[in-house]
């Protein structure tokens, strides 16, 4: 008993610890937010607040909205359907993933600029000037929607496909006995039961775009977060930003309260014996080279667009005729602290579950929901948090060895770029935790008590039961983490050494220095290392069909 | 199966050594903070480096510095923060993060008008806000900051957000020569003219104007040197207009300065006003002038002739320190008139 206790308790230390991680950052925004901030909210309130909350509220809906039909479209065929090129398109659909949303905004706006490459092939029919007016301006809100959305809808469409294709068949059947038809069964059976998993993938959705700045600000889309960013650099108002972020923790905590609204009622829990699954309706002929290009449509414009255009400007500079050598160092960088922070937020996320799992104590309970809100903070507003707190240390340890009389050993926190990190860590443990939590959820508790009545401990029954079920989740959250880091922007300009570049951190320098092309070749290297895990995320989420 | 304590104890490990913290002060070294990319001031420290024999440190963002610096306290390994604006000198200087630089050769060198009062803050170089007019368009070769509210121009401007830190230095000249009052209706003005919404960089304005969307775009003055002699693509875009430099009524071109700052906790003082004072040497300047085409502050060197060919710039009087103090007040009008909207 004496081993089942510690392993609990090293668990429920270790969720604790990680709720205080990443809770710092939250409470050193809530503390800049209570100094006062004369003269910044009025003129906010009365000019910028209407405005951007309209269209930070459009762009939320309109991106949920489109992601959801595109990713709720694409599950539903890919899982239910059997079609030529079906099996390629398990591996092309998720793909966007692999393409930052401030790549995507950039890569549009080339194209799509005046004299840019569309508007030269129009002007071979119209003339110049008429041609430009018949240009969609991809700077404005509808812009933004899309070119976002085709990159994002990958969230729902990866959870809507494991919720499909576990479907178990007697549903459908029944509905087909009732002489339901195919769109019927869509809309009435396969649809509802499939809520949970397009509020979890919506919600993520959502707040990669509240998140998200690179793509909005240059799409002249004035979130915000846009706004956070004026109000801090242009009014030189620190704590007026921290009330805005407060205010925006605000807005996301509704959009989490929507989303456990939306799945209430509703129990994951799928029974033990593995349920009957589903068959695929065969579509032959035109319907399943329809369904075909159907799916591989948003898949095009959310990556393979990107991806050829990015390729295309890299050749064009010869590829590697003038190949800086810190390209590859930029690399380097952004796949250690990729690694280090996915590994560790795996660590800490999977610790946090299983504290809970174990012996689910309110306290217990409060750490694991607080592990999910690094993912609501902003990368600008989460670097700005954390200043403060690992400052705090690295001070703290400077002044001991003063005291010590010892050689001062500098920022250690900072300077050996544990920060970056740890940001990392913070913005994105609410992915492996999410992932591992839905995971058990799929283990019935059953599992544990059987174990535990043939005398196994608990550390026993999580690395003989438990681990090996959660593989594929575990997987899964790995790549997500990973990727998700490798196109982190904000948080790492912030916070990295001196002398340290990432490729998304080189990437920015040269956008904002209004000459993107010339960073093709790191934003090419950045969609090819979130390639290779996107493609890999795939080869687990296939199931065989069920049987005819 | 995996060992959760060896992983977990190597992974801590490995956060703490992979990168190794380098320590904040060490002989011949000098660290930079700035907000200028790395790419772009790079052959300056390597000229540094090759002269003195003193390695530049650098981290480069696009905003927070001062506020990182601040965080790092008496610990900030920061020497050095060079800047691309005024209202990050000024915002600098209200964080508490800096020094007075104390240097006779800065004094000597830098004109009174682009130095800090308190001594704070040195420009180093200047770039002016002006005019990208269409050649084939635009007849007039003299134009006003005051004229670009005329409705003559109506549908003809092309400009880039109005809270861009490039647009609130300008908008903040014109409110401390006028006040908010007529600053507020010239914006509206200003705003009644545009083509379309705000967007884009000062690039993109340039590019508009070629492409038939409006008659001038505002710019900087570097741009359209690097269009023109850098970048064969964009060529074509410089080449659609000419570079107009504008007037206050009574007064001269605004511009901007890019400075530097000596912190206030630098571990490396010496060699950061070694830096410092570099920077404003001829040969420094005529690097800078020449690489990114911005206007020497030190006499007698040479303007690049991409630049010398918009003309002769006459500098507005307007101490730069009194730009900076109506920042603020500029970046609220923009929203008050829905600039950007």
């Amino acid at each position: 008993m004496t081993r089942t206790t510690r392993s609990g308790r090293i668990a429920a230390v270790i969720a604790v610890a990680t709720a205080i991680l990443v809770a710092a950052p939250v409470i050193s925004i809530i503390a800049l937010a209570l100094q006062p901030a004369p003269d910044v909210w009025q003129p906010l309130i009365e000019y910028v607040l209407p405005r951007s909350l309209l269209d930070t509220a459009l762009l939320l809906f309109g991106v949920a909205a489109l992601s959801l039909a595109i990713g709720t479209g694409a599950a539903w065929m890919i899982s239910l359907h059997e079609f030529r090129g079906r099996k390629m398109l398990l591996w092309l659909v998720p793909l966007p993933l692999a393409i930052p949303t401030y790549l995507a905004a950039y890569v549009y706006v080339d194209l799509f600029e005046p004299l840019g490459l569309i508007h030269k092939t129009l002007a071979l029919w119209l003339p110049l000037q008429d041609a430009v007016r018949v240009l969609p301006n991809l700077r404005s809100l509808p812009g933004a929607i899309i070119v976002i959305a085709l990159v994002l809808y990958p969230y729902v469409y990866l959870s809507a496909r494991t919720m499909f294709q576990f479907q178990s068949a007697e549903f459908a059947e029944a509905a087909k006995t009732l002489g339901a038809g195919r769109w019927t069964t869509f809309w009435r059976i396969s649809l509802p039961m499939a809520r949970p998993a397009l509020a979890v993938g919506t919600a993520l959705v959502s707040l990669e775009t509240l998140n998200d700045i690179g793509a909005s600000e240059y799409l002249g889309v004035r979130t915000l977060t846009v706004s956070v960013f004026t109000t801090w650099l242009n009014r030189g108002s620190l704590a007026g930003a921290a009330q805005l972020s407060c205010f925006m923790l605000a807005i996301v905590a509704g959009l989490i309260a929507i989303e456990r609204y939306g799945r209430r009622n509703v129990t994951t829990e799928f029974s033990a014996e593995s349920p009957r699954l589903t068959q695929r309706t065969p579509l032959a002929g035109i319907k399943g080279g329809l369904a075909f290009a159907a799916c591989l449509l948003p898949v095009c414009l959310g990556f393979l667009v990107p991806l050829l255009y990015l390729a295309h400007q890299s050749f064009k500079r010869g590829l590697f005729a003038n190949f800086d050598m810190a390209l590859w160092r930029d690399a380097f960088n952004s796949i250690a602290f990729a690694s280090l922070a996915t590994l560790a937020a795996l660590l800490l996320g999977f610790a946090t579950i299983l504290a809970w799992r174990w012996r689910p104590t309110r306290l217990r309970f409060v750490a694991m929901n607080i592990a999910q809100l690094g993912y609501t903070l902003p990368g600008l507003v989460l670097a700005l948090g954390l200043l403060a707190p690992l400052l705090a240390i690295d001070n703290a340890v400077n002044a001991l060895a003063a005291s010590l009389g010892q050689s001062l050993p500098g920022l250690i926190v900072i300077g050996s770029g544990a920060a970056v990190v740890i940001a990392y860590v913070i913005r994105f443990l609410a992915v492996p935790t999410g992932f591992i939590k839905a995971g058990f959820e799929r283990i019935p508790r059953d599992y544990d008590d059987s174990a535990r009545a043939v005398g196994a401990g608990q550390a026993t029954t999580m690395r003989l039961i438990h681990l090996p079920l959660l593989r594929p989740a575990m997987l899964g959250a790995v790549i997500v983490v990973f990727v998700d880091c490798l196109k982190e922007l904000p948080a790492t300009l912030l916070l990295r050494p001196l002398n340290v570049e990432t490729l998304a951190t080189s990437i920015y320098q040269y956008a904002s220095r209004g000459s993107f092309e010339e960073g093709a070749l790191a934003a090419l290297l950045i969609v090819a290392a979130s390639i290779g895990p996107v493609a890999w995320l795939t080869r687990f989420s296939d199931i065989p069909s069920g049987p005819a | 199966m995996i060992n959760l304590r060896a992983t977990a104890a190597t992974a801590a490990l490995l956060c703490f050594t992979a990168f190794g913290a380098s320590p904040a002060s060490a002989d011949g070294e000098v660290n930079v903070y700035t907000y200028r990319e790395t790419k772009l001031i790079q052959p300056l420290f390597d000229a540094f480096t090759k002269d003195t024999g003193i390695k530049v440190n650098v981290v480069s963002a696009s905003s927070g510095l001062e506020q990182r610096m601040k965080a790092e306290g008496a610990n900030s390994p920061a020497d050095v923060l060079l800047t691309v604006d005024i209202g990050r000198m000024d915002e600098a200087v209200k964080a508490e993060v800096t020094q007075p630089i104390k240097s006779v050769v800065i004094d000597e060198i830098v004109p009174a008008q682009y130095r800090d009062p308190d001594g704070h803050w040195a420009g180093i170089s200047m770039r002016a806000r002006v005019i990208y007019a269409s050649k084939d368009r635009v007849k007039q070769d003299k134009i006003t900051y005051e004229e670009l509210a005329d409705p003559k121009w109506k549908g003809k401007i092309c400009i880039r957000s109005g809270q861009h830190i490039y647009n609130n230095g300008l908008f903040a000249a014109y409110t401390a020569k006028y006040g908010e009052a007529k600053a507020e209706e010239w914006l509206k003005g200003l705003k009644a003219n545009l083509a379309q919404k705000p967007s884009g960089g000062d690039r993109e304005a340039a590019r508009d104007v070629a492409a038939g969307k409006c008659d001038i775009g505002i710019g900087n003055t570097y741009y359209w040197a690097l269009m023109m002699n850098n970048d064969p693509e964009k060529k074509p875009w410089a080449e659609a207009t000419k570079v107009v430099l504008p007037t206050f009524e009574g007064g001269g071109t605004h511009v901007n300065l890019s400075g530097v700052l000596l912190a206030k906790n630098a571990p490396n003082k010496a060699n950061g006003v070694k830096l410092i004072e570099w920077l404003v040497g001829d040969k420094a300047q005529q690097i800078y002038a020449d690489s990114n085409y911005e206007y020497p502050v030190r006499a007698g060197v040479a303007v690049n002739p991409t630049i010398a060919g918009y003309g002769k710039l006459t500098a507005d009087p307007l101490p730069i320190a009194k730009i900076a103090a109506n920042r603020k007040a500029a970046s609220t009008l923009v929203d008050k008139v829905g600039f950007d909207n």
